[in-house]
């Protein structure tokens, strides 16, 4: 009793200043980590239980867009000409784009889908979209291990000094796929059209990356500079350019990048992360209303 | 639930001066009805136009008290009128449109049993999860796994998915998780009204520990017998507003005029039907005065009298008994007594006695009723008069018997 007497007595609901109510729901975040580790062990094992492949079914659907963009784009539309082991530079930038891709439908769907549980209890809200970003994590290590050895198979294992790219087009994926998830899962329990808004722009931002083609055909065709200034520095586009900069091996005379490709990556980071903080403070604004509108 | 002796929870906590651990200020929780759900629909009914298919209402219209550590807080209100608007709000499961909720200590929240269910994880993995929800870290679980699995009974079923559960069984493990979380505070909405009746008295067994720790529970319930058992403080919310804030006795029968005028109100419309009146009745031992308390043994005399305006042929009168807590004592009717009355036109007086009453200690009401043959109630009239049973020393409980011990061996 006097233990209780000694606590503080605290306002429930999210607080309404600016940077204190971030760092405050952080924290109350970072103290459920362990919840969150269940809920993105949850997601994963329910999605595919009680089928006998289980897990393989992540794999999939990746492969086959793989088996599609390379036979049908690269050898049929011929996309793959001057571009080296192409299979290796496709699945680069196809699982970095389904990194985002999973992020975002995952998040928005999280609120709505976990109805039954915010009306009834109360955690962090944030929780639901993070515990969707984790589980795409999940799935995308799986994707990246078989990339690596499918390097390692064709002998082409990327031990080079653009390694480096790796963990930047990795942040700047998150960072970007987090705050979109956030803002969406919120506004996805006001209105339900934005799930099936995601699902097209997602296939948009798909084609708008150099991922079945090469950057080099986009600066032969693309003559526009302003569209081109805004093609090359989508995030989207940035963190695939990253990562095949990282993990893709080719002759470096056949291959052009946009000039200062990691500052870019740094600078499109830094603004992430400013978006990440607005994106958490319109998901706490919104938040209060969640479990009488569900 | 009938469980005799009351227990008083805050007896064992008065030594040390107890701090506040709910302080609800000026709370107002107004909730819009929109008719247009689509974008294309609120375009159109943008502005002012919009105003017209939005509905305002308050569910919660400034409510204000203080909650001390320790006591036992009934909520109870008719349906709708911001209960369980209330218990969410301290939740802080929704955010009060002004005012403040402020709380210390560890919150569970018993709003609906395995809300945080997954019906493809196995119940061993939904216990995990379910507790980490309410705030337990995983060694904690794991420390109180075996607890938890004894208490609801599971057994082997525990590794199987929850969705092969019976309901029993989803709800038991359920409930067995949510009170193993060992809460500062702890909210109970109306989940104590599921089980058989052997779970229903673990649970609330369980609820009477939580009371000896000198835990805080804020309980939503319909069931006035258990909020006078249970409760040392009841709020009685009525549209939103604290109708009564204190005495459990007092704020039941507070609700009970509430709702009679509720359905008053509502029977007045058909009234028309059957002018039939109860117009009064008292009660009283035979051989003894109106106010004399009835002892064991004595014949019980209750005098009635009727209306019917219109003339009815064919009726009954009954007669009820209840206790303080609501639950029925004792209840006859004519038509099971096996005697038909004559047919009633304009005023009539009844004595209904009953010979050699058990009443054990305590206070009961007495209700008449006036009701048609197929059963129909033409009036009632509740709690029309009382009499007192005083203590004997050596039983309680609502029958009176003596007892007596001898030795066997």
């Amino acid at each position: 009793m006097t233990a209780l007497a000694n606590e503080p007595l605290v306002v429930v609901g999210a607080p309404t200043s600016a940077f204190r109510g971030t760092w405050r729901e952080l924290r109350d975040v970072f103290q459920q980590r362990e919840m969150l580790g269940m809920l993105i062990r949850r997601d994963l094992k329910a999605r595919y239980k009680d089928s006998a492949l289980g897990f393989v079914w992540t794999l999939v659907r990746p492969l086959t867009q793989l088996l599609i963009y390379y036979f049908v784009m690269g050898q049929i539309l011929g996309a793959a000409k001057g571009i080296d082991n192409f299979a290796i530079y496709v699945f680069t930038g196809l699982s970095a784009y389904t990194l985002f891709s999973e992020i975002v439908a995952g998040s928005t769907s999280s609120i709505v889908g976990n109805s039954g549980l915010i009306k009834k209890v109360y955690v962090p809200r944030e929780v639901f979209p993070l515990a969707s970003v984790g589980a795409a994590l999940v799935n995308y290590t799986i994707q990246f291990g078989i990339l690596i050895v499918a390097t390692l198979v064709i002998g082409v294992f990327p031990w080079h000094t653009g390694l480096v790219y790796l963990i930047p087009s990795l942040l700047v994926i998150l960072v970007y796929g987090a705050a979109i998830g956030l803002v969406l899962a919120a506004l996805n329990v006001y209105l339900r059209d934005v799930q099936f808004v995601i699902d097209v722009g997602l296939m948009v931002l798909l084609w708008a990356s150099p991922i079945v083609y090469s950057y080099s055909m986009v600066l032969e065709r693309l003559k526009v500079d302003w569209l081109l200034a805004v093609y090359t520095n989508n995030p989207l586009t940035l963190s695939v350019l990253g990562m095949q900069n990282a993990i893709w091996l080719h002759d470096p005379a056949d291959v052009t990048y946009p000039s200062h490709l990691m500052l870019r990556l740094l600078v499109a980071f830094v603004i992430g992360l400013f978006l990440l903080v607005g994106a958490q403070r319109v998901f706490s604004r919104l938040q209060g209303n969640f479990a009488q509108e569900l | 639930m009938a469980i005799s002796t009351p227990v008083t929870p805050s007896a064992s906590t008065t030594g040390t001066e107890r701090p506040d651990v709910i302080v609800i200020d000026q709370v107002r929780k107004r909730f819009t009805v929109r008719k247009d759900n689509t974008i294309r629909e609120r375009i159109v009914t943008l502005g002012r136009a919009g105003r017209k298919h939005r509905q305002d209402f308050w569910a919660l219209d400034g409510v204000t008290t203080t909650i001390k550590a320790g006591s036992t807080v009934g909520l109870i209100g008719q349906n709708g009128s911001g209960k369980s608007t209330l218990l969410k709000a301290i939740g802080g499961i929704i955010q009060p449109t002004s005012g403040t909720v402020s709380r210390r200590g560890r919150l569970a929240a018993l709003l609906e049993l395995g809300a945080g269910f997954h019906p493809d994880l196995s119940g061993r993995e939904n216990v995990f999860l379910n507790a980490s929800l309410l705030g337990l870290s995983r060694a904690e679980t794991e420390a109180r796994f075996d607890d938890i699995l004894a208490f609801s009974g599971i057994g082997d079923f525990i590794d199987t998915q929850v969705k092969f559960y019976s309901s029993g069984m989803y709800v038991r493990l359920a409930f067995a998780v949510a009170v193993h979380t060992d809460p500062d505070v702890l909210l109970v909405d109306e989940v104590l009204a599921v089980g058989d009746e052997a779970f229903q008295r673990k649970c609330l067994d369980r609820i009477r520990s939580f009371q000896e720790q000198g835990k805080t529970i804020i309980i939503v319930t319909h069931s006035l017998s258990q909020v006078q058992e249970m409760c040392d403080r009841v709020v009685l919310l009525n549209k939103g507003k604290v109708l009564h804030d204190g005495d459990p006795i007092a704020a039941v029968s507070l609700f009970r005029d509430v709702l009679e005028e509720r359905r008053a109100g509502e029977l007045s419309a058909d009234v028309a039907v059957g002018r039939g009146t109860v117009l009064g009745a008292s009660v009283h031992a035979d051989g003894k005065g109106a106010r004399d308390g009835v002892t064991p043994g004595d014949d019980l005399v209750v005098d009635m009298e009727f209306e019917h305006l219109d003339g009815v042929a064919d009726w009954e009168a009954a007669v009820q008994i209840n206790n303080t807590a609501g639950q029925v004592v004792y209840g006859t009717t004519t038509g099971i007594m096996g005697i038909h009355l004559e047919p009633l036109h304009g005023r009539r007086k009844l004595r209904l006695r009953i010979a050699d009453t058990t009443f054990g200690t305590g206070k009961y009401f007495v209700n008449v009723s006036m009701m048609d043959s197929a059963g129909r109630h033409l009036h009632d009239l509740p709690e029309c008069d009382s009499f007192e049973v005083p203590s004997f020393g050596d039983a309680v409980g609502t029958v009176y018997a003596k007892p007596s011990i001898e030795e066997l061996d």
